[in-house]
């Protein structure tokens, strides 16, 4: 028992005081810090004025399209020929043309935008949005109905969702909570996986392993090994979280504060100061929201399953990494074994995109069921309110599926990594299995 | 003298073939035992039996009269065959940390190791990396870190490979030394110069069985051919026609006056008689006889055990 420790504290120790174990450790937060600030300023920096010639011919359009930070609306009567031009010479983004047909039905098909560069999703909607709800005024118009009084009576549905105990829900928070808790749990198990494997790979090649062996049980060198890197990898998480919070507060008070000065500043210019005001309030009160939406998730249950399904799921898999690493003489040779396990991780991942359509159909529950998928479907489901007695026998599979892995891993790991030389496939490994 | 380790019929199968048929052996304590055998006969399964890497699927092990079990294990010094280090951790640092795993704590370890560096003048490794030494440098750490827990046995598996004739000596002399302090060492090789200088007792491992063991003088002993060599100045004709009957000539070289027989003895007959039938005829310069080398006795064994089989 006491060896054991000493591994553990080894494997921790020589890749906690690894370089590239402290760089990972401040650079991943700031890169993550980075991308943030990063989407945050690009958003804020398309802000070219595109102009659009717009060639009315019988001026339903007229004075009516409006521009936003973006698209600004140009009126031409010129001749069209000539108008091209101009789109040519570049001075104008596009020309959009609503050609001389006064029946709405039939013009609705005929509008065209001409331009150089494929005009984006958005300045294609937003065209026609504008050109739409001009023609609808004019059909609700022609049959007697007040454009005005429709917008009026327009109702806006906007459901709550709740749950039982009618505490407010929101599927956007809950979606979010579950992928990027099903997000972590993917990667750790690939990055700490890997680790294991060559870690593993290291000990055979280097021929260390026999001296070890020598001392301490095979088994107990993988466990050891196995448990030390789950240990490094739970550092590097809770460091990165620490640091990432950290990071992107600073991060975006800093950009918020250059926003609202922005707004503050560009308030005097156009005037619409009440329509700014308006947005920083809205803002703040989504923000708020939002808090309120995390308030609601079952915070400590998830955080406590996140947990369990964390370390169930690295240690199903870390297992299965070691016994490859041990079967394998060569890193080229591990990937005829990789395919099997990679398989169901890739597969809860797609998966996970559908199971937030559907948490409760039977694929969910299967997925989640599963030890090898349960890890990351089940961190997706669980926002969802998953019953308790699907989430007992899926973390009981889930332990019993390690517990057997390991076993499985511990019967290849013994014979595999004494063994040099030999092309290991399938069939030898099932020998090693039953073996003993 | 009473046996540190005895193996009573240990089988071993793999999958595919039985790597240790019944095998029984005594190892005295207090001696070097060389562990024979050509590759692949099964001395690398019995010593990760011995090592208890892997278990027997028959048979039992005492040590030291009790089952051989993992409170052994502190007891036993190992170097592989198949050896090596952390590439990327530093040498002091692995070695404590192997020196631990044998149940040293870490002054002692500290304080061993200290002795160990001094006495082979290395402590400038200390913070150097494996992969900055060459391999013979390596193979002196390994060596080492088996015996510096003070182990009572030590198994050893082909430890002069990768040393220069200096080192091999410097080791050599290491045995002899831990030799004379009491410790039963196991020597696994195929450098048969180093059984005939360390031995003092053997076991000839081939295809799963042994063939030969016991003390290295009886071995060689049982294995005299009653050959000896014979330097002589006289007539060749008269020196053969004396052989008439009861001697067997194997070879006859003349290198100028002195002629180098070698003869052997046949019906029992002894060496006074051998001499006294060659007096009348030739001048003896030289009689000696030919003791077999540890070489001749593996592959005539070796040889011996095929054609029976």
């Amino acid at each position: 028992m006491n060896k054991i420790l000493l591994i553990i504290q080894r494997e921790y120790l020589s890749r906690v005081k690894k370089k590239s174990f402290i760089i990972m450790t401040f650079l991943g937060p700031i890169l993550m810090g980075g991308v943030l600030a990063g989407s945050i300023y690009f958003s804020t920096l398309d802000n070219e004025v595109r102009k659009i010639l717009v060639k009315d011919e019988i001026g339903i359009t007229r004075g009516k399209l409006k521009d936003d930070k973006n698209i600004k609306f140009i009126m031409t009567e010129g001749d069209l020929e000539m108008v091209k031009k101009d789109v040519i010479k570049n001075e104008y983004y596009g020309l959009l043309y609503i050609p001389p047909i006064s029946d709405p039905k039939v013009l609705q098909d005929k509008i065209q935008f001409l331009s150089k560069q494929q005009p984006s999703l958005t300045m294609l909607s937003k065209m026609t949005n504008e050109i739409e709800r001009e023609l609808n005024n004019q059909l609700y118009l022609s049959e007697g109905i007040d454009p005005e009084k429709l917008k009026r009576i327009k109702s806006n549905v906007n459901i709550q969702t709740r749950n039982l105990e009618n505490k407010e829900t929101s599927s956007e928070a809950t979606t979010a909570v579950g992928f990027v808790g099903g997000l972590l749990i993917y990667l750790f198990i690939f990055l700490y996986g890997a680790q294991v494997m060559r870690g593993v790979m290291e000990e055979k090649m280097s021929r260390i392993v026999e001296v070890i062996v020598s001392s301490v049980k095979p088994f107990e060198l993988m466990l050891g090994k196995i448990i030390g890197i789950a240990m490094v990898g739970l550092t590097q998480f809770i460091l990165w979280i620490g640091l990432t919070f950290g990071v992107t507060t600073v991060v975006s008070s800093i950009m918020m504060k250059d926003k609202i000065d922005q707004v503050t500043r560009t308030v005097p210019m156009n005037g619409a100061l009440d329509a700014n005001i308006d947005d920083v309030v809205k803002k703040n009160t989504s923000e708020d929201k939002i808090d309120k939406m995390l308030a609601n998730i079952p915070v400590t249950k998830v955080l406590i399953c996140f947990l369990i399904y964390f370390l169930g799921g690295y240690l199903l898999y870390g297992a299965l990494f070691a016994a490859i690493g041990a079967a394998v003489d060569s890193e080229t040779d591990t990937q005829q074994f990789m395919i099997p396990i990679t398989i169901p991780l890739i597969l809860s991942y797609i998966v996970s995109a559908n199971i937030i359509n559907n948490p409760h159909g039977p694929l969910a529950f299967w997925f989640s069921i599963i030890p090898f998928t349960s890890p990351i479907v089940m961190m997706v489901r669980l926002p969802f309110e998953v019953p308790v007695w699907q989430i007992a026998l899926s973390i009981s599979l889930l332990i019993i599926g390690f517990i057997f892995t390991t076993w499985l891993a511990g019967k290849i790991y013994r014979t595999g990594v004494l063994m040099y030389g030999k092309k290991v496939n399938y069939k030898e490994l099932w020998k090693w299995i039953k073996y003993s | 003298m009473s046996s540190i380790l005895s193996i009573q019929k240990v089988v071993k199968r793999y999958a595919q073939h039985t790597a240790l048929n019944g095998v029984s052996l005594e190892i005295p304590t207090g001696s070097v035992f060389g562990l024979l055998g050509p590759n692949g006969a099964g001395k690398t399964s019995l010593i990760r039996i011995i090592t208890q890497i892997t278990a027997p699927d028959e048979g039992k092990i005492l040590f030291n009269g009790m089952p051989l079990s993992t409170l052994h294990i502190n007891e036993m010094g190992y170097l592989p065959e198949e050896r090596g280090l952390y590439k990327k951790m530093e040498i002091g640092e692995q070695a404590v940390y192997l020196a631990k795993l044998k149940g040293l704590n870490s002054n002692e370890a500290n304080k061993q190791l200290k002795y160990w560096f001094e006495k082979f003048e290395i402590q400038s490794w200390w913070n150097k990396k494996v992969e900055d030494l060459s391999k013979g440098m390596a193979q002196k750490v390994q060596f080492i870190i088996t015996i510096l827990h003070q182990p009572k046995f030590i198994i050893l598996d082909e430890p002069f490979t990768g040393f220069d004739p200096i080192n091999a000596e410097l080791i050599k002399n290491e045995l002899l030394e831990l030799k004379k302090s009491g410790t039963t060492i196991v020597l696994s090789t195929h450098r048969m110069e180093s059984v005939e200088e360390l031995c003092t007792h053997i076991a000839l491992i081939n295809k799963s069985n042994v063939i030969l063991e016991g003390d290295i003088h009886q071995v060689k002993n049982s294995n005299r051919s009653h050959t000896y060599e014979i330097k002589y100045k006289g007539n060749v004709i008269s020196f053969t026609t004396a052989l008439w009957s009861g001697y067997e000539l194997i070879s006859n070289a003349s290198m100028g006056e002195i002629n180098i027989a070698k003869v052997k003895l046949l019906h029992g007959n002894n060496t006074n008689q051998l001499l006294q039938t060659l007096l009348p005829h030739v001048e003896i310069e030289s009689f000696t006889e030919l003791i077999p080398s540890m070489s001749d006795i593996f592959i005539k064994t070796i040889e011996q055990s095929s054609s029976i089989k």
